[in-house]
């Protein structure tokens, strides 16, 4: 049962990873008791399942999942959002009204417009439905102020970090509200401008270093840093 | 008048018109992640040819109706610039070219997991800038660089790469002048992992164990630019995977 790989090395689509008594994990495939990549990403054996961390992949809807989206139609009873999925997410009409949707007496357009951009959660999605949304909960609705900014899908885990010690250390030293979609979409509103952009720059940061070890702490002292050098302009 | 052409394209010491050995590739440059508006993309140089090849997607279908309940649809344009060729092109498609783009969307089709996204498509545009001979084998090689590069998961590579027969001997990777003024020439695409072939196609004459050999030559090829494929996918991320120092 041998493994052809050390972990965190790069693999490519089609890269031979393991042999016989292991488990194929995320992006990869099995066939005659090999296990192949199916995306360029790094490697992680984990005891003994094999997956691959992809570097570029795009959001596959999850129920559940918070996600951050744009209205692209408005039409009789619904919304279409687009959240960055192969599939375009509906939003019904009663479930922003709370109530049966009456076309003489409701515009939908007043609620959210073709342009909004939407906080929802996803409530119901597989293989034959397009995903079907929910604003319906505390913090889910249209987004008034602040920044989007967009990062690949598969490095949303790191943005939050462990039981979201990084999210909670970003809030903290940045002072700024920040709403993570899971379809890789950040929403960053804070007091000021120059609050915003620490954010954003810290955000951009993990994006790049997503794959390293520590990188809790060497934000932390970015943020710092940063915060320093602005005070004493 | 065979003889001549003999010594025109290929000498006695077996050394071709440009210059290379007969079993030898043209030299490659690949590049991916050229392109930043399309989620995917490569750019191949193969001796004289260049070629750009995009992808979008997975994502709806339009129109609607083509969309397949149980797997995303790969749909193909391969596309000659007017200025590829010496004699300008028309750029409107030509039967030629809905030929190939018909045979690399089924040599790519094997490759991709397109049953993971049901009634979603595909999209992938493969231009032409500057064609020499083997641009459907090519265009195959950038292709599948692009899929991997939009993050389309796949069961490998596709590699392709053309064998021939010119002037009686047994040649890799034909350029133009050998395709045109050649006996027989036959691209081939490759899933190296799997070792399956996914497209095969042959013009000219060439007996059976000549064709025999023809195959096992493509192959081989194949194998030296699937290499080169992954060196450059992984060049691409490289930069990425190195570990800032603490």
């Amino acid at each position: 049962m041998p493994t052809f790989y050390e972990r965190k090395q790069i693999v490519t689509p089609g890269d031979l990873l393991a042999e016989n008594d292991y488990m194929a994990g995320d992006n990869t495939y099995k066939e005659n008791g090999k296990i192949y990549a199916t995306r360029v990403g790094l490697v992680d054996y984990d005891n003994r399942r094999v997956s691959v961390v992809a570097l570029k992949a795009f959001y596959i809807p999850y129920i559940g999942d918070l996600v951050i989206g744009k209205v692209t139609d408005v039409t009789l009873g619904v919304w279409l959002i687009d959240i960055n999925a192969p599939y375009p997410a509906v939003l019904r009409a009663s479930d922003a009204l709370n109530r049966p949707f009456k076309p003489q007496r409701d515009e939908l357009s007043s609620i959210f417009d073709v342009g909004d951009v939407v906080i929802a959660e996803i409530v119901a999605y597989d293989r034959t439905r397009d995903p079907l949304l929910t604003v319906s909960d505390l913090g889910l609705g249209k987004v008034k102020r602040g920044q989007i900014i967009e990062v690949t899908p598969t490095k949303i885990p790191r943005v939050i970090g462990r039981q979201g010690s990084m999210i909670t250390m970003l809030k903290q030293e940045t002072g700024c509200q920040i709403t993570v979609g899971q379809n890789g979409v950040i929403l960053v509103s804070g007091k000021s401008l120059e609050d915003e952009q620490l954010a954003i720059r810290a955000i951009r940061k993990i994006e790049e270093e997503a794959h390293t070890s520590g990188l809790t702490d060497r934000i932390t002292e970015m943020i710092k840093n940063e915060k320093r050098g602005v005070e004493h302009v | 008048m065979s003889k001549k052409k003999t010594e025109k394209l290929i000498d006695k010491k077996g050394i071709r018109i440009d210059g290379r050995e007969l079993n030898k590739l043209r030299p490659i440059k690949l590049e991916v992640g050229v392109l930043d508006n399309a989620n995917g993309s490569a750019y191949i140089e193969q001796g004289k040819n260049k070629i750009l090849a995009g992808v979008y997607g997975p994502k709806e279908v339009h129109p609607k109706h083509l969309a397949i309940s149980d797997r995303a649809l790969l749909r193909c344009r391969y596309h000659m610039a007017p200025f590829s060729v010496q004699e300008r092109k028309s750029p409107a498609p030509s039967r030629r070219e809905v030929e190939i783009s018909k045979v690399i969307k089924e040599a790519l089709e094997p490759a991709i997991f397109a049953e993971y996204y049901p009634r979603t498509s595909i999209e992938l545009f493969i231009e032409v800038l500057q064609a020499d001979g083997g641009t459907r084998c090519a265009s195959l090689t950038a292709a599948s660089l692009a899929l991997a590069d939009a993050g389309i998961p796949m069961r490998d590579l596709v590699a392709a790469c053309a064998a021939g027969k010119v002037d009686g001997h047994l040649v890799l990777d034909l350029n133009d002048v050998e395709d045109k003024e050649g006996e027989a020439d036959l691209p081939l695409a490759l899933i190296p992992s799997l070792n399956a072939v996914t497209l095969l196609q042959m013009d000219g004459k060439a007996t059976l164990e000549e064709f025999e050999q023809l195959v096992n030559m493509a192959v081989e090829g194949c194998k030296q630019i699937h290499k080169l494929q992954k060196e450059a996918l992984k060049a691409k991320y490289i930069t990425v995977k190195e570990e800032p120092k603490e």
